[in-house]
This record gives C-alpha cells, structure tokens and sequence, in this order.
C-alpha cells in the first residue's frame, strides 16, 4: 500500500491532501464541538439551577443560606441545616479518613514486601468501585446496628456524662446520625487518598531518600524529613479530592444520617445533607412550588461548594498535574 | 376436505363465542399512574381482570404528586393518588375522584418484653412522644396506660419516614385531630418539621430503623407490618375503647366513616364506632369527567367495576381493606352521572 502511494505521481498528490484535510478539518470541528460543548452543559446546569432556585432566593433573601428552618407547612424553607450537615460530615469524614490513608500509603510505598504492594493496592482501588448504594446498605444493615447497640450506649453513658465535651456525645442511641455517615463517608473517600498519597509518595526522587538513609536517618525520620515535605502540597490536593467527593455523596448519606432537619450539638444525632435532602424531597415536591425551588436552591449551594473544592485541589496539585 | 370443515366450523364457533361474550370483543390497554402505596394490588387485580374483562393495565407506581401532575395533563388515562384532591382542584381539572380501597397504618415499637398488640397507646401520647414531650418508656403516662407491663427506662426514639409520602400525610392527620399542638406547631403535609426523632426512607427503613434501635417507636402501613412481623400496639379510638389493628377494626372504620361527602374525600382519621381502628385512609383514583376516548374511560370503569365486584378477596390478602358495598355502588352511581362524552353517559351501568 505505501509503496503503490509512493509510486504514485507527484501530481495526483494535491487532491488527495486536500481530501485528508477535509477529514482533518471536520475532526478538529467534532472534537472542538465536544469540548465546547461540555462547557456550555456545565453553564445550563448552574444556570439552570440558579433560575429554578430563584424563587427560593428572592422569598427568603440572602438568609435561605442561613436560616436552620425548613418546614414544608408553612412553606418556610432554608439551607442552614444541610449546610451545617454536608460540612461537618465531609470533615469530619476528612479527620478520619486521612490517617488511615496515609498509613495505607506509607505502608505501600516504604513498608510493604513487593510483593504485598499489588494485592492491597488493588484492593484499595477495588474499594473506589464499590457503588455507593452498597456502602448506604452496608452502613444501615450491619453498621447502623453496631452502633446503635454497642459503640453509641457506651460513649453515651461515659463520655456523654462528661462537662461540655459530653455536649458532643448525647441523644438516644439511634446508631444512625452525623458521626455514623462521617464514617460511611470516610470508608468511602478512602481509597481516593490514598491511592493519591501513594502516587505522590512514589514520585519523590530516590536519591533524596537514599541520602537520608546514608546520613543514618530510620524510615519514619526520611518520611517525616524528606517525603512529606517534598509532597505537602499534592498530599493536601488528594485530600480537597476525597473532600469533593464527601460532599456530594447522596445514597449512602440517605441510608445512615437519620434525616433530621435540627442541628444539635451531638455528634450522635441525626441530622441532614444537601444532597440527602434533594434527594429525598424530590419525589413529593410540586412542579412550580416553593419547596421545588428552594430544593433546586440547595442544589446550586451544593454545587458552589463542591465547585470551589475542587477547585482548590487542582490549584494545590497543579505542579503535579503539569508533571 | 374435513381437516378444512373442521377449521372452518373452528373459526365459526370463535366468532360466535366472541360476539356472545361483548366484553372479549374489546380488548383494551389502559394506562394510570401515581400512588405506591395501592400498587401491589392493582397489580393483582390487573393480572386477574385481564382474562375476565380483556382489559390490560399499565399502571406506573409514580408516587401521588406525580399521578395528579399527569392525570391533569391528560397523559395518562387515570390518575391515583393517596391524598384526595381538593373540590376546587377537582373542578378545574374536570376529573371525577372515587375511591378503591383502604388501607390502614399501626404503630410499631421495638422495647424488651414486649409482645406484639399488648402496649396500649392514645394518640395525644403519641402526639406527646412525637412533639418530645415524653421521652422515656417509664414515663407515668405511658405507665397508667399500661399497668400490666413493666417499662424500663429507656429513651424514646421515635422514628418517622424521611422522604415525603402520603403514610406521613395520614399519620400527621391522625396526630392533628387528636393534638391541638400538633395541629398548631407541625401541621399536616406530605413532609413535616419534626420536632424530634430520626428519618428513614420508605417503610423499609423505618422498620429497618425500629428494629435497630431498641426503645425505638415508628409508623408504616399494616401491610408491611404484618409481612415483617413486626411489634405493632393497640390505640384508644374516639369511642375511648382500645382496639388492636384488625381485619375487622378496619373494616369497622370504613363502615363508620361519612361517605355521603363530596367526591369521596371520607376521613377516615379517628372515626366513631365502638370498634373501629383509628388510622385508615382509602386511596382514590381521578379519572376525566369529559373523556377525549369514551372507549378508554369506559374500559377504566369496567376494569374497576369488575376489582369492586370480584377483587375483595385479592384486596384482603395484600392486607387492604375493601370498600363497603354501599360506597362501591355510590361510586358506580357517580360514573352514570358524572362521566358524559358527547352528552351521553360513558357508563350506562352494567
């Protein structure tokens, strides 16, 4: 085949490369196309919920954000409770996850024999495909119990009883609430940071760490002294990662948070997210009420936040990106 | 030669059966739409009417809002829902609404040694327990209720559906008509401000919860009670008489209530009657007074004459409760009367 092309005469070329061009020129269209057209689906989604919520901001004013009341009666509605609910279980599930992430990763890139690293690092990115359905059935159907029966009664009846922490630890033990969709959450954003650390972790230049090492240094020391500061940065991007996904995260949230619309000072009460509400007062809301609105309202909040941290983790890990 | 006689007498004799029988001549689809909670047995009913009456159901279990939303929109040929419409709402649309069956909702409970129908409960304490004004098992009211048990002193964890259905707008109704403060403070709505306790979704979850959660109290549908076995207890009804959920408390309600209202909307919330259990609310079908198809809406109308004349039993084993005979022919009365088609009535009665 090339040869015959290449024993073609030379005049018989032009045409065929205006040909080519053509296909090159439409390609270079339907791939422009694409990219534009993801932008201009990203702009009709905010867009779209920012007018469908609308209602909801010019009813209740820059206080829907804020306000902790939602009560489908009297058609008063505010976001401050699933606010509230999405932050403190997204870091809460950040404070929980991260040590144990960063052991996962530390073990994989120091510690473990070679041949240990294959097994539980695909065992750590199996945890990543789990669909979060199954960890919301999961968490009620084995967790839930665990807690309500055995751990929530014994914090209650201990530290509960203690002055101001106590605060954090009181309620009926439901085994559902904050605390238990933080750990839900924390099983389940996991494997993104740790499977960021582990890679950042690697990227460090041997010969750093082998001169530690040559200078006497134990492995924790060349953890602590050279790894960890050459990969702050991209460390805390994972971790604006796994947050963006704690956010967002709606079924397995549902299934576990007790979806109370109050904000108590306990960890152990239930409580609610912006997604989990969506997600549940969605089916019963008219098309053109208030409560519609204001769930579309929730959804650009949710949306905003998650926007600016992941916008965030890329800002951190741009250098690593680039790289 | 007589292989072809005997096709030809074969083929006589189909035609003759089908024009003796009319109802097999029209053979139809029909299409409806909205609530869950009646779904399972128009499901039943439909696999039974079709070789009877040569109706087939379509039936989307979409949830009431969205059975009303399509109903007025004409893009279905009924619609369902829990809640009844308003007369306004009902007028506006032109949609008739009657009743198909009822179903009831129990209390459930989850507290050591306590059996099944033996804790006796009235519904302004359950009101109190659900407002957080008693929040212990041993709290003196409940133990005046309740003198042959012995209550420990466990915390209250009441549980209620999350997600917006119309089990919580019954439920709420039962505790406004008997608590002013609940009237007053939360109201009645598919989904409410709940001044205490724990959400779930879907029955499933509620019971799922309860059965957790020791001390825990709850609320689904009898049916999904009875299935699961669940602890379920008596209530105190208006006559002051504690009665246990039954068949035949059921039933008694439904034949209490006040059907003689406008377009059916019977409350069924704390009826009178001795017997009578206090939480049963029927679930209703709207169906256009002025159909674009007379052959459709007739179809629909025959499909539920023959679920009230022939469906009770399948009703009965899913747990609802049938309609009395005195309603099922009022309804049938307001087909005649109200659903007209080129000045002619749809239904000309069986």
């Amino acid at each position: 085949m090339s040869q015959a092309m290449a024993a073609m005469p030379t005049a018989a070329a032009p045409p065929r490369r205006r040909a080519s061009e053509t296909g090159d020129r439409i390609f270079e269209m339907l791939c422009r196309g694409a990219g534009i057209l993801v932008l201009l689906l990203l702009g009709a989604i905010i867009a779209g919920l920012f007018i469908g919520g609308w209602d909801a901001f010019r009813t209740f004013g820059l206080g829907f954000v804020t306000s902790t009341e939602w009560d489908p009666v009297q058609e008063v509605f505010g976001a401050g409770v699933s606010v509230y609910g999405t932050l403190l279980t997204a870091v809460l599930a950040i404070i929980l996850a991260v040590p144990m992430a960063f052991g996962v990763a530390f073990f994989l890139t120091e510690l473990a024999p070679a041949w240990l690293r294959r097994p539980v690092g695909t065992a750590v990115e199996l945890l990543a495909a789990i669909p979060s359905i199954i960890f919301g059935m999961w968490g009620f159907f084995v967790i839930v119990p665990i807690m309500a029966q055995y751990v929530q009664p014994a914090v209650i009846d201990t530290a509960g009883e203690l002055p101001l922490v106590g605060l954090l630890f009181q309620g009926p033990p439901f085994g559902t609430g904050l605390f238990t969709a933080a750990l839900i959450l924390a099983i389940m954003i996991l494997p993104f940071i740790a499977a960021t650390m582990r890679d950042v972790f690697e990227q460090v230049p041997p010969v750093y760490k082998e001169s530690a090492y040559g200078l006497g240094a134990t492995t924790w020391e060349v953890m602590r002294g050279v790894v960890i500061p050459h990969t702050r940065i991209s460390v805390v991007g994972g971790i604006m990662l796994g947050l963006g996904r704690a956010l967002g995260e709606t079924m397995a949230v549902t299934f576990v948070i007790g979806n109370a619309n109050r904000i108590t000072p306990s960890l152990f009460a239930p409580g609610n997210t912006i997604a989990s509400l969506v997600a549940l007062e969605f089916g019963e809301s008219e098309l053109g009420s208030l409560k519609l609105s204001a769930l579309l309202a929730l959804g650009f909040i949710l949306f905003v936040i998650s926007f600016v941290v992941l916008a965030l983790s890329r800002w951190l890990l741009r250098s690593r990106l680039r790289a | 030669m007589q292989r072809r006689s005997f096709l030809l007498t074969s083929g006589l004799l189909a035609c003759g059966l089908a024009a003796n029988r009319p109802a097999l001549a029209q053979e139809a689809t029909i299409t409806g739409a909205g609530a869950s909670f009646p779904n399972p047995v128009y499901q039943k009913w439909a696999e039974a009417a079709r070789p009877a009456t040569g109706v087939t159901l379509n039936y989307q279990s979409v949830g009431s809002g969205a059975g009303q939303a399509q109903i007025r929109n004409r893009t279905v040929d009924f619609g369902a829902s829990d809640a009844p419409m308003t007369a306004q709402q009902l007028q506006e649309n032109t949609l008739l609404q009657f009743p198909t069956v009822l179903g009831s909702l129990v209390a459930i409970v989850n507290l050591p040694g306590v059996a099944d129908n033996q804790m006796k409960l009235t519904g302004e304490v359950l009101a109190e327990i659900y407002l957080g004004k008693i929040t212990r098992w041993n709290d003196p009211k409940l133990a005046a209720l309740n003198p042959g048990l012995t209550l420990p002193s466990l915390a209250i964890a009441p549980v209620y559906r999350a997600d917006g259905s119309g089990t919580t707008f019954v439920w709420v109704s039962y505790l406004a008509a008997v608590s002013p403060e609940w009237k007053q403070r939360v109201g009645v709505a598919t989904s409410v401000r709940w001044p205490t306790g724990s959400g779930a979704r879907g029955n499933e979850g509620v019971a799922g919860t309860v059965r957790n959660t020791r001390g825990a109290i709850g609320y689904v549908e009898n049916a999904y009670a009875i299935q699961n076995k669940l602890i379920s207890t008596q209530l105190r009804n208006k006559a002051g008489q504690f009665v246990s959920p039954t068949p035949e408390s059921f039933v008694a309600a439904a034949q209490n209530a006040d059907w003689s209202v406008p377009n059916f909307a019977a409350d069924l919330v704390d009826t009178q009657g001795a017997t009578s259990w206090p939480i049963v609310s029927p679930t209703f079908i709207l169906l256009p007074k002025n159909p674009q198809d007379a052959g459709r809406s007739r179809s629909v109308m025959r499909f539920f004459d023959w679920a009230f004349a022939n469906g009770d039993s399948i009703a009965r084993e899913l747990e609802y409760v049938p309609l009395p005979a005195t309603v099922k022919d009022a309804v049938r009365a307001a087909w005649t009367r109200e659903i007209v088609a080129g000045g002619q009535p749809v239904w000309p009665g069986r």
